[in-house]
């Protein structure tokens, strides 16, 4: 990492920890507001990290492995998690699965080459009665069928907008409220 | 915003006003408060059903360390597959949910609430931290509130960040220590040794919500519904094979067949009640209860028609389970492993009756053993499934499975 | 003579007792003193202070109950669940060494479904420990194999993993991981975070993908692990063991033109016989030495030798630092700390770097022992030291590190080249087919002799401290120390509280400096009046304590000199001593030492006549002088704690 970048980053997690305390309960918002920011909690920031809170990077670590909304490794910038669960299942979450593989040209657990979308299994989305469902980022479709997928992915490209093209340049708000929110997909697509 | 509306029936909150369970609340002593959620023989909707007015008289008698403070925290890590009410509850009737939460305050004397939830209900938190303000600014939470001199109290919103095992309570406190997702050993309990140590509440999102219509309505009008132990209204997340899915609300006691009436679920060959911690229940057991005598469940109901795999539901639920086990103890995390690899072996025709006992009784150890309810009920489904249905689990054809020997 | 303990403001937590710590619970502990409850375990009733584990309940009466995740000096985890058992109104088993006995219990230790739980959860272990017994470091000392072995198992009843499936980790001199024999107890994780405070060591990953691992799984070498090896002494199993370099040592041997010479440290004397089946405590110095020839070794010296020579260059170190500081005002640093463990000089470089200076530049006695043999021994002897061979017998797993440091090779050589622990000696040892305890005793050989006493005690906590102090008192005030302690026994530094203070007013300051020294510092006047402030920590975690205090300008920083230790107890509770170890265990090798140090002859460092020799024939500029500061000191490296 550039030592300008690894400055500002040290900047940002100062300011982070300004705002959620220096104690331990204050590691997991930290870590989700780098997560929402950086598209992961780079190896450089759990260093940091640890040093402000007073930790072991190894323990730092063992929380970013343990949940799993953190990553350590990048992710793309749109996380698309399909649920699993057996209610999803029921309602044929298979080929939905298969169609978005074919669409990202990637499989579950991958991101695709440009960052911009990873692909991943979720435990149950509490959904049940409307899947199969799909969590993309904040945003949640239901009743996913194949068909769909496709719109789905447009509708991404679409709602992000242009900066969805950088996903390595993080932009000065960390905090998840100070993302845009989009509005509850429909239920019905 | 659009809303997801999963209601299908009407339910009890709709009539409650916002405010008024809390006003009521307040004009109690805190022991008449507490003696008022006894006599509606409430018990914790979030599945273990433990008596809510206990839960709290304990922690209001634990002491509280020099410069600290007690606290209440919501559960709002809904991750027992094929559950949803919760959400709808935080979409629809946060106030209400927000209120229970102030009144346990009032009740065990904590000045700070915490609403912990999920990571995958991301979205409900711009709305909640809205109705947070709101809160705030009509002196519903803050300094002296209800007029009442010394009653501070406010929340705030952590996400947790995808662990299942977080919905056990000590794994949630640990993870709002800002850990791994470990549950504690018990004793000592989180209303003595909770959240920083101090004495909390982990209440889960349909307890408080009820807490509230319990003030607005009378614990007697509570306790006329349902059963002798277990009284009252309850929400039920119906998915699967019915006609309508989505949330229901019963008096607890109605009957499995009662309920897959109301829902368009009478072709069932079974039902997995309580999620994938819960039981399966065959066709021929649907007159068991939905009560805490009888059948126990935190109101997850899924419906398995009659062409289903019962074997590719236990292998499902077991999936899940080897990855949300936190991996701390033996039983837990290697027995859910080896059920899964046990499964896999049926699936292929592979494994033979002695193997699948021996299994059976790994089952039970991890009933008995494990260190927290999830490794304590993880083994209910493959179990319950294997007893139920060992038509369906015993001699599958090698071949069909698409393997060579 | 003032003794001031447990006072630490600028610390956040108190500091790390040594001893076995109670549950926390009841969590208002005020409220369980004096008070009793009994309990039933397999009918027999005990009546146990509330609070107590079920565990050491059933202790008390005699019940045996299987543990594998708890261990007496670390903090209860309750993760293993092989100890679970049967409480009467319970639903579930309870594990316990994790249960607190709070009201009247009756207890079962050994109904079907315990024993099928334990059953079960053994086999469930075997499933996943990949790894075969007979080639192993820890065959017959290894508690899963005990547990099988006690439960009965007689198959792989849920399967066997024989393929590794995890490399082995063998890129530290002084740990190996092999994470195929792990079996999650976490018992390294708690000793590196909880007990030493050094954190390389986490639990990672969830469900079944959960493993023990460092920062981004990175190799050992690459982190922040300062080679103490107190993991090893509390792994249940064979997945941590020392990197063994007897097999060289052994080639060394066989090689007829090869000089072996081993010097050996004052704990593993104290603690090998554990090896060979007896109690801890039984000193087997002089059948060590025997036991040492006869498997091969062409000198056998004794450590001692040079931790009398550390005590005069680091005690003419601190004269010269208090009288920079006091008598000529310079910027001096001060406290002094020693450094002998190389596990706290490692502490030190990662998380205090700009520390480094307060560290005595002295070599560790292995280190000077190393340098001496391939110098002046080897012209003494006329051997060319390229052909010598020099091995070291240490308690202690980071010695394997500090013999590879760049900087050790001040003599032109390796100046030691192989350091063995405690158990890979005893292993040797059974390997020639020695039984030890029952060997005639032997001495040290020449020209390094037998040491003293206060080379001993360098092997417990406070040892080197107390070593020192016998000998600046004596040549700072020329009274004897028995004038000021009872048999020259300085008790108040003693003992194994996790950190303790000393206050020592200089009585009188002789009329004459020693001429050893008298270069450096020419008169004693300067401490007249003073007070000498020391301190004694054992363990990197009361360490760290220890400095944080000192960072805030604590009372710590006002000490004169302070002793570190890397490991609980000092080098007797070292990582390379045998297995288990328990707070006992060290207790009763500390006594072994301390009745070593009362039967020597000579118990000062500056009255060992062979140090003494050395200053006159070889060292002749004296302690600190030109030569020795060559010779037998060193400089260190800033690590910082930055990984990668």
């Amino acid at each position: 990492m550039l030592v300008g970048s690894q400055q500002k980053l040290q900047d940002d997690i100062r300011a982070l920890v300004e705002r959620h305390g220096r104690t331990r309960d204050a590691l997991l918002p930290i870590l989700q507001d780098l997560q929402a920011a950086q598209s992961c909690v780079p190896d450089f920031a759990m260093q940091v990290v640890a040093d402000e809170l007073g930790l072991h990077p190894a323990e730092v670590y063992g929380v970013v492995s343990f949940y799993a909304f953190l990553d350590h490794r990048p992710r793309g910038r749109f996380v698309m998690r399909l649920c699993r669960t057996i209610s999803c299942e029921l309602a044929r979450t298979a080929p939905v699965a298969r169609q978005l593989e074919n669409e990202l040209g990637i499989a579950f657990g991958e991101t695709t080459r440009d960052g911009r979308f990873t692909l991943e299994w979720a435990a149950c989305l509490g959904l049940c009665d409307q899947g199969p469902a799909l969590l993309v980022n904040d945003r949640v479709y239901t009743k996913v069928t194949p068909d769909r997928v496709h719109a789905i992915v447009e509708d991404c490209r679409k709602v992000f907008g242009a900066h969805a093209a950088q996903p390595s340049a993080p932009s000065a708000p960390v905090h998840p409220a100070a993302h845009p929110q989009p509005a509850l997909a429909a239920a019905k697509g | 915003m659009t809303v997801i509306d999963s209601r299908k029936t009407p339910l009890t909150f709709d009539s409650i006003a916002p405010g008024v369970g809390l006003a009521a609340a307040l004009k109690l002593s805190r022991s008449d408060l507490i003696a008022t959620v006894a006599a509606s023989n409430l018990r914790g909707r979030g599945g273990a059903g433990f008596p809510t007015a206990t839960k709290w008289n304990l922690a209001a008698a634990a002491k509280v360390s020099e410069g600290e403070c007690k606290f209440v925290v919501c559960n709002a890590d809904e991750g027992e597959p094929g559950t949803f009410k919760d959400r709808v509850l935080l979409t629809e009737y946060a106030p209400l949910v927000f209120e229970g939460m102030t009144i346990a305050a009032r009740a065990i004397g904590a000045t700070r609430g915490i609403l912990y939830l999920r990571g995958e209900y991301v979205y409900l938190r711009p709305p909640l931290d809205a109705e947070l303000a709101r809160l705030r600014r009509a002196g519903a939470l803050g300094r002296n509130i209800g007029a009442l001199a010394g009653f501070d109290f406010d929340i705030e919103i952590r996400m947790g960040a995808g662990a299942y095992v977080c919905g056990e309570e000590t794994a949630l406190i640990e993870s709002l220590e800002g850990q791994r997702g470990e549950p504690r050993n018990r004793p000592p309990f989180p209303v003595d040794t909770g959240f920083r140590d101090q004495p909390t509440v982990v209440n889960n999102v349909e307890t408080l919500a009820t807490v509230t219509a319990i003030f607005a309505n009378g614990p007697e009008a509570f306790r006329a519904l349902g059963s002798e132990r277990s009284a009252g209204f309850k929400l039920f997340s119906v998915s699967g094979d019915c006609d309508a899915p989505g949330v229901y609300e019963f008096p607890l006691g109605l009957t499995l067949r009662e309920l897959l009436e109301k829902v368009g679920g009478t072709n069932a060959k079974a039902v997995q009640v309580g999620g994938a911690s819960g039981v399966c229940v065959p066709a021929k057991a649907f007159d068991r209860r939905l009560a805490f005598e009888d059948v126990a469940t935190g109101g997850s109901i899924i419906v398995f028609g009659p062409h289903r795999d019962m074997l590719a539901v236990a292998k499902n639920f077991m999936e899940f389970f080897r990855e949300e086990s936190c991996g701390q103890c033996t039983p837990c995390r290697e027995g859910n492993h080896k059920l899964l690899e046990g499964i896999l072996m049926l699936e292929r025709g592979e494994c033979s009756t002695a193997y699948l006992r021996e299994l059976c009784l790994l089952g039970e150890t991890m009933q008995l053993a494990s260190k927290c309810g999830l490794g304590q009920s993880s083994p209910n489904a493959f179990l319950s499934i294997v007893e139920h249905f060992p038509e369906e689990v015993l001699g599958r054809s090698f071949a069909a499975a698409g393997g060579e020997r | 003579m003032s003794t001031v303990k447990e006072t630490h403001p600028g610390t956040d937590r108190a500091p790390v007792s040594q001893n076995p710590r109670p549950l926390n619970y009841p969590p208002d502990s005020s409220k369980a003193i004096g008070g009793e409850v009994s309990v039933q375990i397999d009918g027999q009733d005990v009546k146990v202070p509330i609070g107590t584990s079920l565990l050491e309940a059933a202790k008390k009466v005699g019940v045996h109950i299987p543990t594998l995740c708890h261990h007496p000096d670390l903090k209860v985890a309750g993760v293993c669940r092989v100890c679970v058992v049967e409480v009467e109104g319970q639903r579930t088993l309870q594990a316990a060494c994790a249960y607190p006995v709070t009201s009247p219990l009756k207890v079962h230790t050994h109904t079907r479904k315990v024993r099928q739980a334990r059953r079960h959860i053994v086999d469930l272990m075997l499933s996943t420990h990949c790894g075969e017994c007979y080639s192993c470091k820890r065959n017959n000392n290894c508690e899963l194999q005990t547990l099988a072995k006690e439960y009965g198992v007689d198959f792989y009843r849920f399967g066997h993993v024989k393929t590794s499936r995890i490399p082995k980790d063998e890129s530290s001199y002084s740990v190996v991981r092999d994470m195929d024999k792990c079996i999650l107890c976490r018992r390294c994780v708690r000793t590196c975070i909880d007990l030493q405070e050094v954190g390389v060591l986490e639990a990672i990953g969830r469900g079944h993908e959960t493993r023990i691992s460092t920062y981004l799984d990175k190799a050992l070498a690459e982190v922040v692990c300062i080679n103490c090896g107190q993991c090893i002494n509390r792994c249940p199993t064979g997945a941590l063991h020392a990197n063994d370099t007897s097999d060289e040592v052994w080639r060394a041997i066989d090689d007829p033109t090869k000089h072996v010479v081993i010097q050996t440290a004052p704990s593993p004397r104290a603690a090998i016989g554990e090896c060979f089946g007896l109690e801890p405590g039984v000193p087997m110095t002089g059948q060590l030495n025997t036991a040492l020839k006869l498997a091969g070794f062409d000198k056998v010296f004794d450590t001692n030798f040079t931790a009398d020579l550390t005590i005069l260059e680091e005690g003419t170190e601190l004269l010269v630092r208090l009288h920079d500081a006091l008598v000529k005002k310079q910027p001096t640093a001060l406290p002094q700390f020693t450094s002998c463990s190389p596990g706290w000089v490692k502490f030190l470089e990662h998380f205090y770097p700009e520390y480094i200076p307060n560290l005595s530049s002295a070599k560790s006695p292995q280190q000077m022992f190393g340098a001496v043999i391939k110098t002046w021994y080897a012209q003494r002897n006329g051997i060319d030291p390229k052909d010598i061979v020099t091995v070291a017998l240490m308690p202690c797993s980071a010695k394997k590190f500090e013999c590879n440091r760049p900087e050790m090779g001040s003599s032109g050589f390796k100046d030691v080249d192989f350091g063995l622990t405690t158990r890979e000696m005893a292993q040797m040892i059974q390997e020639a087919g020695i039984h030890l305890p029952t060997l005639a005793k032997s001495g040290f050989d020449d020209p390094f002799g037998d040491a003293t006493g206060s080379g001993v005690i360098f092997g417990a906590t406070g040892g080197v401290m107390e070593a020192a102090l016998r000998t600046v008192i004596e040549l700072v005030t020329g009274l004897k120390v028995e004038k000021l302690f009872e048999h020259a026994n300085i008790v108040p530094v003693r003992g194994f509280e996790g950190v303790r203070m000393i206050e020592l007013p200089i009585p009188q300051v002789a009329a004459e400096v020693p001429e050893i020294i008298r270069k450096h510092v020419p008169s004693f006047d300067f401490l007249k009046g003073v007070t000498l402030k020391v301190a004694v920590a054992h363990g990197t975690a009361n360490a760290k304590r220890v400095m944080e205090d000192i960072r805030a300008g604590g009372p710590f920083s006002e000490c004169h000199f302070i002793e570190f230790m890397g490991c609980p107890g000092g080098c007797l509770g070292g990582g390379g001593q045998p297995i288990p170890t328990s707070p006992e265990i060290r207790q009763a090798r500390a006594k072994a030492i301390y009745a070593e140090d009362a039967g020597s002859a000579v118990r000062k460092s500056h009255e060992n006549p062979a140090v003494l020799r050395l200053y006159t024939e070889f060292l002749t500029d004296g302690p600190c002088g030109h030569k020795s500061h060559e010779l037998l000191h060193t400089h260190y490296t800033s690590r910082g704690k930055q990984i990668g």
